[in-house]
């Protein structure tokens, strides 16, 4: 048992893949999620549900389409290579753009939650007060949805973390570059080498139940904190 | 009241009528990935010839080990390797002597692209591809016979390799043009002794081990007929062309 060297390159790299993809997506979701929370536009119904497709899609056809789409052949591979950036398959920066979409939902709905429990009054007060609509965002929404944010980080980064059929499908399998835990992982079992294998699949059973205590522990605290305030 | 238990207790009959009932002369066989076409014209012909009836599973290996070692309901396991079935009969879970070769499988280099890749494989030694895609070596046998071809070439260093979780998978990535070339099975660029599409150059048997595929009869499946039937179906005439109609080879079984 323990950790190979190979598995702590792996560790190391989902770690700094979950963290970046993390980043990412908060800055992105938050304005779509904004977006998704006060319009009645028309687009709400269908972008809504673009975002939540990777829940319900299975990985392996999310992978299958990224990796068409992705290369040499498809639109975004056309993209990538006219802009010089070569095809995304194979590559760290490939699994990031794969890994942002597969994580949106998760970060996406938390925060749109947040937001969405908002409600008007806050920003009437604070328009009353002449804050303008960014000062508005950034004064009022962004500290009262800050529960929803946490959520969404965390829930971005073990879903990341977890992440498997996609990687499968587009990664390639190479050490240090797309080689996360759970693939090093199924090597392990398909290789039947099971010592090896405990060693990982018990760290990420710990991880991400910790994961989850510390959301639902989150989550409790506040929930508690705002009855006392009523109280 | 009444009319919602009438259809509870209809829906419940239909649900376990619908679950699939087995009856004598069925069997159930898990077999290597890369051998699906051929197995299903066989299954056909077995059935025909027999009545018996096999139930056929397709997947890697390397799981079907695992899950014959934990009580996987198979009768018989078509392996894409030797080791295995051999591990299988050490351990008690497959019948001693019952192993045999069923297939030898051949590899090639492939492009989809119908100038990429030459006769002679000279492609590889010039190196004027992004990236080269092989079955992972340490889960498929045909991606070990890929790594013996480029230590022969002594190109292990100087390649740039993505792996295939099984060859299935490797055939995709250079199909969908995201591998410039791969080594891929024989038997999934042929059809009728002909290249279906792309470029490919057959490489020389002395550059690597033969994959030998072997098939074992299972000890669940040791009292069941049909199973014996169709291990011993697989080496007839009409099987063993079926087999070697999708550019595998065969050995002569005495």
């Amino acid at each position: 048992m323990g950790f190979s060297a190979d598995d702590l390159t792996a560790i190391w790299l989902t770690f700094r893949l979950a963290t970046l993809v993390t980043v990412l997506l908060l800055l992105l979701a938050t304005p779509l999620a904004w977006w998704l929370a006060r319009t009645h536009s028309w687009w709400k119904t269908p972008i809504s549900a673009v975002v939540a497709l990777p829940l319900v899609l299975p990985p392996t056809v999310i992978g299958f389409y990224l990796l068409l789409a992705m290369g040499p052949n498809g639109p975004l591979g056309q993209l990538t290579v006219a802009l010089g950036l070569g095809t995304l398959p194979f590559t760290f920066w490939g699994l990031v753009v794969a890994s942002m979409f597969y994580s949106l939902p998760f970060v996406v709905q938390p925060i749109q939650n947040a937001m969405e429990s908002l409600g008007e009054r806050p920003l009437e007060v604070a328009a009353t007060l002449r804050a303008g609509p960014v000062d508005r965002f950034f004064s009022v929404v962004l500290p009262l949805t800050r529960p929803g944010f946490v959520t969404a980080a965390i829930l971005g980064f073990a879903h990341t973390v977890g992440e498997f059929g996609v990687v499968l499908m587009i990664g390639g399998n190479i050490p240090g570059v797309t080689r996360v835990i759970s693939v090093q992982l199924y090597d392990h079992v398909e290789a039947l080498d099971y010592g090896h294998a405990h060693a990982l699949s018990a760290a990420m059973l710990i991880f991400s139940f910790a994961v989850l205590v510390v959301v639902y522990g989150f989550n409790r605290q506040k929930k508690m904190a705002r009855m006392m305030g009523a109280a | 009241m009444l009319r919602i238990r009438k259809i509870i207790q209809l829906l419940f009959s239909l649900l376990v009528c619908a679950a699939p009932v087995g009856h004598a002369g069925d069997l159930t066989v898990a077999v290597a990935a890369n051998f699906r076409e051929p197995m299903l014209q066989i299954a056909t012909d077995f059935e025909q010839r027999t009545g018996h009836r096999p139930t056929l599973i397709f997947g890697s290996s390397g799981k079907f080990f695992a899950q014959i070692s934990h009580g996987a309901p198979f009768d018989c396991f078509l392996s894409a390797d030797q080791t295995k079935p051999a591990a299988l009969v050490a351990a008690g879970l497959a019948v001693a002597g019952s192993q045999f070769t069923y297939a030898i499988g051949a590899i090639a280099l492939w492009s989809a692209n119908p100038d990429w890749v030459d006769d002679k494989g000279e492609v590889l030694t010039m190196g004027s591809y992004r990236n080269l895609a092989i079955a992972n070596p340490e889960l498929a046998p045909y991606g070990v016979a890929a790594m013996d071809v480029l230590r022969h070439l002594n190109l292990t260093r100087s390649v740039r390799l993505v792996q295939g979780e099984n060859i299935a998978q490797t055939y995709q990535f250079v199909s969908s043009g995201n591998a410039d070339i791969g080594f891929v099975a024989l038997s999934q660029i042929m059809a009728a002794g002909r290249l279906r599409s792309g470029s490919a150059w057959r490489v020389p048997a002395e550059l690597y081990s033969p994959i030998r595929q072997d098939a074992v009869l299972l000890t669940l499946g040791k009292e069941n007929p049909a199973a014996v039937a169709l291990l011993s179906h697989l080496k007839r005439e009409s099987a063993i062309r079926i087999i070697e109609s999708f550019s595998y080879q065969t050995q002569v079984i005495d």
